[in-house]
Order: C-alpha cells, then sequence, then structure tokens
C-alpha cells in the first residue's frame, strides 16, 4: 500500500511537471526591488509537490498556481506575513523553510542554543583544569632522572634528526 | 601509558564522573529511536491542517450544468465526502471503483471536485468509469483546491454537517479504508448529532 | 556468467570479512601470534574479490548485459562509454558495492603500508575494516544484490538518469565514498586504541596521514558535488542544506575536528578522549548519512530510491557498529589518562576551541536534518527545515572559527606571549580592519553587514598567514628559504597555510555571490536583449539539436560586455529517448575568476518566445577553488618528510612511550 502511495504521489509528480508551467517570468513588476522581494518570498516558501525546491524555483503545477495566488496577494498589497499566513492556514508549517518562532518551533530554535551553552560549559570546565598551573615540585632525585633523561635523549636527537 | 608525574596522578585518574563518558551512547541510542520511529512514517506527507476546521468557503458549478452553482452553505446540514479528482490523475481510476462502492453502499453522499480539469475531458471519464457523485463541482483554476489544502490529486475530505472538515484521506482511497476509517468516522459524526 | 562470478567474489569476499573481523582481532586478545598474523592476507583476499566483484558489474555493463537487472535499470545501448562505466555506482546497489569495493581497497593500503606498526594495532585495525565490511556486503547479498538476473531480459535498458550522466557525477561518489571509507581507518584505529587500552604518540602518529587523506578525499568529494549540482541543477544554487548534503558534510565537519586534535594528541599527548571520540563521530556519520540517503527517513533530492526494509538492515547495522563502538568508548575512555598542561592563549587552548565549535556546528547541522523528522514522530506536526534556519546556524559560528584560524599560524604549543602575539599579528589586524572598512561602502557591502564581516575574515586569515610565513622565514633556525622549508621539514606547515587559504577563498567567493549575485527570470523573444550588471544578453533565438541518446532545444545567446562580445552560450532543454520525454536543463555558464555568467533555458512560450534564467555570479568559482586548496594543503601535510622519515626509524628498537611523550617542538 506505501509503496503504491509512493509511486501515486511520483507519478502526479512526473505528470504536473509535464504541464506546461508559468515561470516566473510572466509577472511584472514596478522595480527590480520589488521583483528581488518577491523572489525572495517565494524562495522561502517550500513547493508541496517537488519538495526540495522552492515556490520560485519549482516547475509543479501547483507551484506555478500557488506563485499565481501569492502575485495576486502581493498585487493587492498584502503584507508578507498576510501572505505567509494564506498558505500556512491552508498547508500549515511544513510550507516554509524558515519555520515560525512560535511555541511548537521552540524547540528548533532553542536547541540550538542549548547546545551552544553545553559547548560553551564544556570548553570553560575543560580550559578550567587543563591551564591551572599544577607545576609540582621535583625532588632532588627527580631532578637528577630528569637531566640524565634529557642529556640521554639530546644525543637520541642528534642521531636521527 | 605514560605518566610524567607520580604526585600528579592521584588526581589525574580520579575522573569527575565516568557517566559522562556513556553521554554519546546515550545521545545516539535516543537518536536511533527516531530513526526506528521515521522508518515507519512518511516524510512526503502533509497532513492537513483543517482539520476539525470549518471547511473554506465556496462557490463552484457544476459540470453537468454549469450554470447551477453549488456553495458552501448549499451544503449545510448534509454529512458528505468531497472527492478531489481529475481526468489526467492516474492514482483516481484505480480509486473510482472504491468510490463507486461506497455510492453502492449509500453511506455518505460524494461530491465530486474535477480539479484543474477540462469539462469534456471530465465528462469522458466519468462516462466511461461510472459516476458515484451526488453532483461534480468544477475547480478550473485550482483555487478551491489551494483553500482545502490539495497538494496531490486525489485527496478526499469528509465534512459534517456543520462545514467542519472532520477527516482528509490523502492520495487514493482504498477498500479497507471504508470500513476502518470512514464507517467509525460516520459513525462518531452520527453519535454527536451533526 | 561474468555476473555470476561478481556474485560468488561477493560471496567469498564476505567469508573472508567473517575471517577477518575474527580471527586477528582473538588472536590479540588471547596472544596467538598465528592469527593475528592473517589480518594483513585476508585484507589482500578481501581486496582481490572485491575488486572482481566489482569488475564483474563494470564488464556488465560495458558489454550491455542487460540481463543484469541492476545494467538495464540504469544503462542504455546509446549511453556513452564513459558514463556506462560511472553508472555502474549511479544508483543504490552499485554504489554499494563502491563502498565496499573501497573498503577492500583501504584494506589493502593498510596491509601494505603499516610496516612501522606493531602487528597487534595491525590486527585490530583490520578486524574492524573486516566488521564493517560485513555489513555492507551482507547488505548486498541479503537485501540489493547488484548482480541479480532478469530472467526475460529485455532489449534495450531504461538508461542512466539524466541528471548523472555528467562529470561531474562520474567523480562525485567515488571521491565521496573514498573519503568515508577513509575514515574507518580512523575509526579502526580508535577502536584498536580503545580496546588495547593505550594510546600513545605513535598511535596518533600513525593515524594522522590516514586521516588526512580521508579528508582530502571528502573534500574533493563536497566540492565536486556542489560544483555539479551548480552547473547541472540550473538552479545556479551552489548549497542546499538538502539532507544528503548534510549528511555528508557533518563526516567532513567532523574529520577536521578530528585532524585538528589529531595534531594535539601526537604532539603533545593531549585531548585522547577528545580524538578518539571525534573518529568514532566522524565515521559514525558516514555511517548515518548511508542510512538518511538509502532509507527513505528524510526528503531529498538526491536520495536514492528508498526502502524501509533496506533501511531496517542499515539501522540495525548503525546500532551495532556505533552503538558498539560508543559502548567500547564508555567503557575505555575514562582509563585512558589525557597529559598535557597548556596556557589559555596557547595552540591547544585555541585548538580546543576551534574543537568545540567545530562539534557543536555539527550538531547544528544534525539537529537541523533531523528535526522534521523528530517533529513528526513526537506528533508535533510538520515542519521544514531549510537554508534559512541552516544559514542562520552557520553565520552564528564559523565568523569564530575565522577569527581563530588567523591565531593558527603563530600560536605556539603550551604557552604563548599574548602581548607578543598581538604585537606580531598587529599589522594583519590592521589591514584586515581596513578591508572590513572599505567594505562597508554600500557598493559593496549592498547594504549587508556580512559582506564587510566577510572580507575582514577573508583578509584577516590571508594577512595573519602571511605573517606567519614570514616569521617563520626569519625566526626558525636553519630556515631562509620558502622553497627549501617546503621541499624540507616545513611541508606541513605550508599545507595548513594552504588549507586555510582555502577557507579565505571560500568566504570570498560565498560572500561575494550570496550578495552580489543577481538573477532574472525572462521572457525573451529572438533578438531581445536584458541588462545584468553591465552586461548585456541577447536571445538568439532556439534549434533543435540532436545528441547520442537525447534530442535536445537549444538556445543561443550571445553576451556583450559594454558592446565587445564576451561570450556566446548555448543552454540545452534535453529530452532523454528512454526516458520518457521530461526535459532536462542543461545550463550553459560562461565561467571566469570574477565572475561566472549563466543562462538556463525555460519553457517555449509560443511564437519563438521562450522562457529563461539568466545569472551573473559574480566569484563564485573562489568557492570551489578554495575546496581545491585545502585538499591540496592536506596533500601537501600527508607529504611531509616525517611520515617518510618514520620508515629510517623502524631500523631502531621500538620507541618506548617515554621517550615520545618528552616531545620536542616541532614546527
Amino acid at each position: 500500500m506505501k509503496l503504491f502511495k509512493t509511486v501515486a504521489f511520483i507519478g502526479l509528480f512526473l505528470i504536473s511537471g509535464f504541464a506546461g508551467a508559468t515561470a516566473l517570468s510572466s509577472y511584472t513588476f514596478e522595480d527590480k526591488a520589488e521583483e528581488q522581494a518577491f523572489r525572495e518570498l517565494t524562495a522561502k516558501i517550500r513547493c508541496l509537490v517537488c519538495q526540495n525546491q522552492s515556490l520560485a524555483d519549482s516547475d509543479a503545477e501547483l507551484a506555478s498556481d500557488l506563485r499565481r495566488e501569492v502575485y495576486a496577494l502581493w498585487k493587492e498589497q498584502k503584507s508578507e506575513d498576510e501572505i505567509v499566513d494564506f498558505l500556512v492556514s491552508r498547508y500549515g508549517d511544513f510550507v516554509l523553510y524558515d519555520p515560525p518562532f512560535k511555541p511548537s518551533t521552540y524547540f528548533l530554535w532553542f536547541g540550538p542554543l542549548f547546545l551552544l551553552l553545553i559547548g560553551a560549559y564544556v570548553l570553560s570546565r575543560a580550559l578550567k583544569s587543563k591551564t591551572e598551573d599544577k607545576e609540582v615540585e621535583l625532588t632532588e632525585a627527580d631532578q637528577q632522572r630528569l637531566k640524565a633523561l634529557l642529556e640521554d635523549d639530546n644525543d637520541n636527537q642528534e642521531t636521527t634528526k | 601509558m605514560s605518566d610524567p608525574n607520580p604526585a600528579e596522578a592521584p588526581t589525574e585518574t580520579k575522573t569527575p564522573g565516568r557517566t559522562r563518558y556513556l553521554i554519546p551512547l546515550f545521545v545516539f541510542l535516543i537518536m536511533a529511536g527516531f530513526l526506528l520511529k521515521g522508518l515507519f512514517m512518511d516524510p512526503r506527507h502533509i497532513p492537513s491542517v483543517l482539520i476539525n476546521k470549518p471547511a473554506p468557503e465556496f462557490n463552484l458549478p457544476t459540470l453537468y450544468n454549469p450554470e447551477k452553482l453549488i456553495s458552501k452553505a448549499g451544503m449545510k446540514g448534509k454529512v458528505w465526502l468531497l472527492n478531489v479528482w481529475a481526468s489526467w490523475c492516474g492514482a483516481c481510476r484505480a480509486e473510482h471503483q472504491v468510490l463507486n462502492e461506497i455510492a453502492r453502499m449509500g453511506i455518505v453522499d460524494i461530491i465530486g471536485l474535477d480539479y484543474k480539469d477540462e469539462a469534456a475531458d471530465g465528462k469522458r471519464w466519468l462516462a466511461q468509469l461510472g459516476n458515484p457523485y451526488t453532483e461534480v463541482l468544477v475547480d478550473k483554476s485550482g483555487r478551491t483546491g489551494i483553500d482545502f489544502g490539495v497538494y496531490g490529486v486525489p485527496e478526499s475530505f469528509l465534512i459534517d454537517g456543520e462545514g467542519v472538515i472532520r477527516h482528509k484521506f490523502t492520495g487514493p482511497l482504498y477498500y479497507p479504508d471504508i470500513k476502518e476509517v470512514l464507517i467509525p468516522k460516520l459513525n462518531e459524526i452520527k453519535g454527536e448529532g451533526k | 556468467m561474468i555476473p555470476e562470478i561478481g556474485h560468488f567474489a561477493l560471496v567469498l569476499a564476505m567469508c573472508l570479512a567473517i575471517a577477518q573481523a575474527i580471527f586477528p582481532l582473538v588472536g590479540t586478545l588471547n596472544n596467538t601470534p598465528s592469527w593475528a598474523g592473517l589480518a594483513r592476507p585476508l585484507a589482500w583476499g578481501q581486496a582481490l574479490f572485491l575488486t572482481i566483484a566489482f569488475g564483474a558489474l563494470t564488464y556488465s555493463f560495458l558489454v550491455d548485459d542487460f540481463s543484469v537487472r541492476y545494467v538495464a535499470s540504469n544503462s542504455n545501448t546509446l549511453l556513452p562509454t564513459a558514463y556506462k562505466v560511472s553508472a555502474v555506482w549511479g544508483a543504490h546497489e552499485g554504489s554499494l558495492l563502491l563502498w565496499a569495493f573501497f573498503l577492500g581497497i583501504w584494506g589493502a593500503a593498510i596491509a601494505l603500508l603499516s610496516k612501522k606498526l606493531t602487528q597487534e594495532v595491525v590486527a585490530r585495525v583490520l578486524s574492524v575494516m573486516g566488521m564493517i565490511n560485513i555489513g555492507f556486503v551482507s547488505f548486498m547479498l541479503f537485501t540489493s544484490n547488484p548482480f541479480e538476473r532478469l530472467f526475460r531480459a529485455p532489449a534495450e535498458g531504461r538508461d542512466l538518469n539524466p541528471l548523472l550522466q555528467d562529470i561531474g557525477l562520474a567523480l562525485h561518489p567515488p571521491t565521496l565514498y573514498l573519503g568515508y571509507v577513509g575514515f574507518s581507518v580512523a575509526f579502526g584505529f580508535a577502536i584498536a586504541a580503545l580496546i588495547g587500552g593505550r594510546l600513545d604518540a605513535s598511535w596518533a602518529r600513525w593515524s594522522r596521514p590516514w586521516t588526512t587523506a580521508a579528508w582530502v578525499w571528502l573534500t574533493l568529494g563536497i566540492t565536486i558535488g556542489s560544483w555539479w549540482a551548480y552547473y547541472e541543477l540550473g538552479w545556479g544554487g551552489w548549497w542546499f542544506w538538502d539532507p544528503v548534503e548534510n549528511a555528508s558534510f557533518m563526516p567532513w565537519i567532523a574529520g577536521t575536528a578530528l585532524m585538528h586534535s589529531l595534531a594535539v594528541t601526537e604532539k603533545r599527548g593531549a585531548f585522547r578522549s577528545w580524538t578518539l571520540m571525534l573518529a568514532i563521530l566522524a565515521f559514525s556519520l558516514c555511517l548515518l548519512g548511508t542510512f538518511l540517503v538509502r532509507s527513505g527517513v528524510l526528503t531529498s533530492v538526491h536520495a536514492f530510491a528508498s526502502d524501509p526494509a533496506r533501511g531496517m538492515f542499515i539501522l540495525v547495522f548503525l546500532l551495532v557498529v556505533i552503538g558498539g563502538s560508543l559502548a567500547l568508548y564508555a567503557w575505555r575512555a575514562p582509563t585512558i589518562f589525557s597529559g598535557g598542561r597548556f596556557d589559555l592563549v596557547s595552540r591547544e587552548s585555541f585548538l580546543l576551541g576551534n574543537n568545540l565549535l567545530l562539534t557543536v556546528f555539527c550538531f547544528l547541522v544534525l539537529f537541523g536534518t533531523l528535526a522534521p523528522l523528530i517533529y513528526d514522530a513526537l506528533d508535533w506536526g510538520k515542519i521544514s527545515v531549510g537554508f534559512p534556519w541552516f544559514n542562520k546556524m552557520f553565520l552564528m559560528l564559523t565568523p569564530f572559527l575565522a577569527l581563530l584560524i588567523g591565531f593558527a599560524p603563530l600560536m605556539r604549543w603550551k604557552r604563548t606571549d599574548p602581548a607578543k602575539l598581538m604585537k606580531s599579528l598587529r599589522t594583519a589586524m590592521i589591514i584586515s580592519t581596513v578591508i572590513g572598512l572599505i567594505a562597508f561602502i554600500p557598493a559593496i557591502s549592498k547594504g549587508s553587514l556580512l559582506v564587510p564581516l566577510g572580507m575582514f575574515l577573508m583578509a584577516w586569515i590571508i594577512t595573519s598567514h602571511i605573517t606567519g610565513i614570514r616569521h617563520r622565514l626569519q625566526h626558525k633556525k636553519g630556515v631562509h628559504n620558502l622553497f627549501v622549508d617546503l621541499a624540507g621539514k616545513g611541508r606541513s606547515y605550508y599545507g595548513m597555510v594552504l588549507a586555510h587559504m582555502g577557507i579565505a577563498m571560500f568566504i570570498l567567493g560565498a560572500t561575494m555571490v550570496s550578495h552580489h549575485g543577481i538573477e532574472k527570470d525572462l521572457r525573451m523573444s529572438p533578438g531581445e536583449t536584458a541588462d545584468i550588471s553591465s552586461y548585456t544578453f541577447r536571445f538568439d533565438g532556439v534549434t533543435r539539436t540532436p545528441g547520442p541518446n537525447y534530442m535536445a532545444n537549444q538556445g543561443k545567446f550571445t553576451i556583450f560586455l559594454d558592446d565587445k562580445q564576451v561570450a556566446v552560450l548555448e543552454p540545452q532543454k534535453r529530452t532523454y529517448m528512454a526516458q520518457g520525454g521530461r526535459p532536462m536543463t542543461e545550463a550553459a555558464i560562461d565561467w571566469g575568476l570574477t565572475r561566472d555568467l549563466y543562462v538556463s533555458l525555460g519553457e517555449s512560450l509560443g511564437g519563438g518566445d521562450w522562457s529563461m534564467r539568466l545569472y551573473y555570479k559574480p566569484y563564485v568559482r573562489w568557492i570551489w577553488l578554495g575546496g581545491l586548496a585545502m585538499a591540496l594543503g592536506g596533500i601537501l601535510c600527508i607529504s611531509d618528510r616525517r611520515y617518510r622519515t618514520a620508515k629510517r626509524k623502524n631500523k631502531q628498537p621500538a620507541q618506548t612511550d617515554a621517550s615520545n611523550t618528552l616531545a620536542t617542538e616541532n614546527s
């Protein structure tokens, strides 16, 4: 059953790819800045059919339909939030590439913060333990041993380098 | 193992909590749990956000009589299944038999929504495969589909007498769905008196 | 016949892998040298059989043997020969065979180049690699057999996915997989160390070149992948934070941290548990990536055909390998004593900071990649975590990393005098700040703070490293000439410089292309022109052009810079015969060091008009040049004399641990 569903969706996807898609090129804008802004908005929205493309890039028919809707709202001077709300109220948060900051996504935004804090904590503890200067005094005997070892090692250095 | 200074050794080897070395394993096992659950889920599936919310407003012409308009208000009081389909949709073909069966059982009215389709193609298709629909609405532009959160075809929505969407079937309906999902949901709605 | 030989070779490889996993390891544990000595021959045997298997599949492709299901699904008589070869690894089963093949090769490499290691270590490392090989070969034999036959052989194959018929694809998976498999060597070393309970400087010294080599391959693989996506997918993007891209990026991040951590372990004996952890982490992420790509758990444009049954197999494999190694770590790591004190301002502390930043970043990427899955699993709804989120995280952390990099050339081990350090870097600081400030000019910054930041960091890395080189040539005894230094002992220093310069190059490319790139979606009629930046693009219409296994609509664009013709671009919209008509875009690029001009053909709109996309991409090549520089830097490091002179040292009795920890200060 699951396989069939997958095949069905892939089939849908292929079929919708065939149908002539309206590229972004058909829309008119006041100026470059507006065009850029529209593009940026549609780049943040996820295409629901080709789920790995943004609304700006996707050739799927649903994508061009949604672009048309977004463009209509855009021309009505609706704010970006209102347009986003239009889409989210129909398709859910999934449609946004940038997850919104609301209680259900706190985990997503605070998770990294939490990780950073852990990292900072580990760093401070590691530095603290490693940088404490605990040079222990060597005894006489140890100092002699150390001297002997160093001399011995120096001889080794000369022959091997 | 080197031990540069015997005096330091005791403080070094007394590592504060061997347990912290278990943390990576612990984190991994949690992650593996999620991955396991993930194997049984479908990442492409988008659940409807309109469940238990009022269905969107619509006012659409019918397929066989373009002059006749049907709106959401007109459906009030009835429990019905909105089936989004199209003649260009392969999976709809397979689903159609299931719809015919539901119509035969007479448990719920099915209203079709011919999505982004040519009227002639739609009529021909129904003539070929049978018409389980009480009415067939035409959504040429796809705007009503968008309002319903349709992102693929076929999809079906179970709507109660107050116009609230109670369930969404994403993808085609299968025979088991009738007994396992549709009928229980219908009973639930009936029990509430809606 | 040949496919059966290949299949049989796989079975034999499996048997050998089982033997290799068990005998050498057990031999080291209960002191049976004859068993431990089996490691090398078994590794050679595995390499042999896996080569035969791989050769058999390649042969099947070259002779168009469509009775083999995998060949029929991925090849075609009209497919150009080069792509018949690359089709071998173009889909799931074949790419697994590539993995296994490389495991065999790396195992043989270890068997060949490990004369200076004790038999105990070699036996354990090869055992671990044998265990991994069991996983991959059994995965193939039980769920994904590349040699499966079709009993009614079709006359023609389905052809290779057109997106993959490209030089980038030919190179991307092999380089990437060489990297992934290479990290299994570091992993093997870590496991060997944990089992043995010993971790000395010679372990680090031995592990380092192998780890760096793996890292070099992975860097190349990711760079090629990014470059390929850029020109092949037609959207002009070079990184999408797609789950599969992240799957390759995470091991790279961990691998980078590992490389640096190994340096500390080798030189100073410190960071031992860190290094072990990172070695396990890096390889675990490689395996996790394999899972993510093939299990269908995440949506991705790159994913292989997904199958939950296969996913289950890999998951079990992950549990055994990663779970097992982490359990071993939890058990043994506390007994591994990590020495070395160092100052707050020292190479160690900065590398510790580096380690931590990279590790946190790695986990952030992992978190973002798995978040949709976690949300869905917990019934918190469906969310998407895409480019904007990852970008924010990336930009939050990487400036700090870039800042630390600048200190690298001049930091000393154990203790660096902060005052002296700042004095040496003063000029670099000033120049970088000036450049950063200049970049605030609106024409350059385009209103974003990120451009001055990027320019500052790029300049900082470059100037600080030049300062470092000058310092070295002036102050280090016996080093007066850069070339002598390069040929002699200083090679790894210049490797570091080159690799870090690669990062600066990357910053340049990424910053400039992100903020100065221009994209235009247009509808044009033949003869019409469009202006982008100071370039004029003239559309000269579309003609039909045939290819070896496709038919194309080819557009022609002539590009002018101030009335002088600069380029002619011919993007195509191809329809591959065997694939049943879905058109593929083949973008046309006029590339240059300071800018790329990119054209991608859209749809025919009737009347000779077409929709298209025109891009102006300044400095985009520097992104991949940076990657290449990093890889080259790594190669320089590997070729350092100390790894080669170690051969001579072997003539003397094995170094004791004491003399290793009295480390003299190297470069």
